[in-house]
């Protein structure tokens, strides 16, 4: 086999409503796959997590989802504001979300600390002032 | 218990879903904050809340939620039920406070799945 499946989303950053849109869209595909409920599960959650930090922490993004043999693998690359110290935002609890942000339900600190439980692997690549990239991966 | 059930526990209204009416559920989870409900819903598959904007119902589609329901009077608007509709998402809405609404399912066998 080792075919590949590539999905890209262009996430805008200005659109809270439309948050979640490519996180439902993965939803659905993998589905169509026959994939494991459960593996759907910890991708969606995983990739919504990240969808919505994408919006609420960054002005948008990319995501590209590829899907192979042995895993799915999500890249998400922002050109936000970076993060400055990476131990303190995987705390759970830590979060410099605005208050806006907290009344709409989020901004508790646990979106990445949830990405990093729901994943096999995940990794922050992030430079303050040019953006940040977290790659996730789920092992089928 | 069933979303029929629940709705007249409840004496909510149901804004979509009525086809699922004999859908089950075990576990309930609440909470305004869907940081929280991502984090800890666990094998829940009702979510209860006081939170409304579409974010909760994507929430709830990426938690296979089953039925949300909005408490003290919250009424979702037309893009929300669409998306409720679009997911098949049960959606019932009750004048009850949370900490009511949360008892009355309590008292009738409901359990936080957390
Ligand atoms: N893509 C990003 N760009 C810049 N900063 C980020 C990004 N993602 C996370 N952060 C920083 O890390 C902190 C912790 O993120 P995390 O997702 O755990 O919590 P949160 O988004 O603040 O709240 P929650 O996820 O509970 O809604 C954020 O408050 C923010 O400061
Ligand atoms: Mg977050």
């Amino acid at each position: 086999m080792g075919d590949q499946l590539i999905f890209t989303y262009d996430i805008d950053g200005s659109d809270f409503t439309r948050a979640g849109e490519a996180s439902s869209s993965v939803k659905n595909k993998l589905k169509m796959l026959g994939v494991n409920s459960e593996i759907i599960r910890r991708v969606a959650i995983a990739m919504y997590e990240g969808e919505i930090n994408m919006v609420i922490h960054a002005d948008g993004g990319q995501i590209t989802v590829t899907v192979s043999d042995d895993d799915i693998v999500m890249v998400l690359a922002d050109r936000g504001p970076g993060i400055p110290d990476i131990g303190k935002a995987m705390q759970e609890g830590y979060s410099t979300a605005r208050p806006e942000v907290r009344s709409l339900g989020f901004g508790a600190g646990m979106g990445l600390p949830n990405m990093k439980r729901y994943t096999d692997q995940m990794e922050i690549d992030t430079v303050v002032g040019k953006g940040t990239t977290i790659t996730m991966k789920v092992a089928f | 218990m069933t979303i029929r059930e629940m709705q007249k526990i409840l004496d909510a209204q149901f804004l979509y879903g009525e086809e699922l009416e004999d859908v089950d559920a075990e576990f309930v989870f609440s909470a305004d904050m869907m940081s929280d409900v991502l984090a800890y819903c666990g094998k829940c598959s009702v979510l209860m809340t006081g939170l409304c904007n579409p974010q909760v119902v994507r929430t709830a589609e990426m938690l296979d939620i089953v039925c949300i329901i909005f408490v003290r009077g919250k009424m979702p608007d037309e893009h929300m039920l669409a998306l409720a509709m679009e997911k098949g998402i049960a959606i019932l809405a009750t004048e009850h406070y949370m900490f009511t609404a949360c008892g009355l399912l309590y008292e009738h066998g409901l359990r936080g799945g957390a």
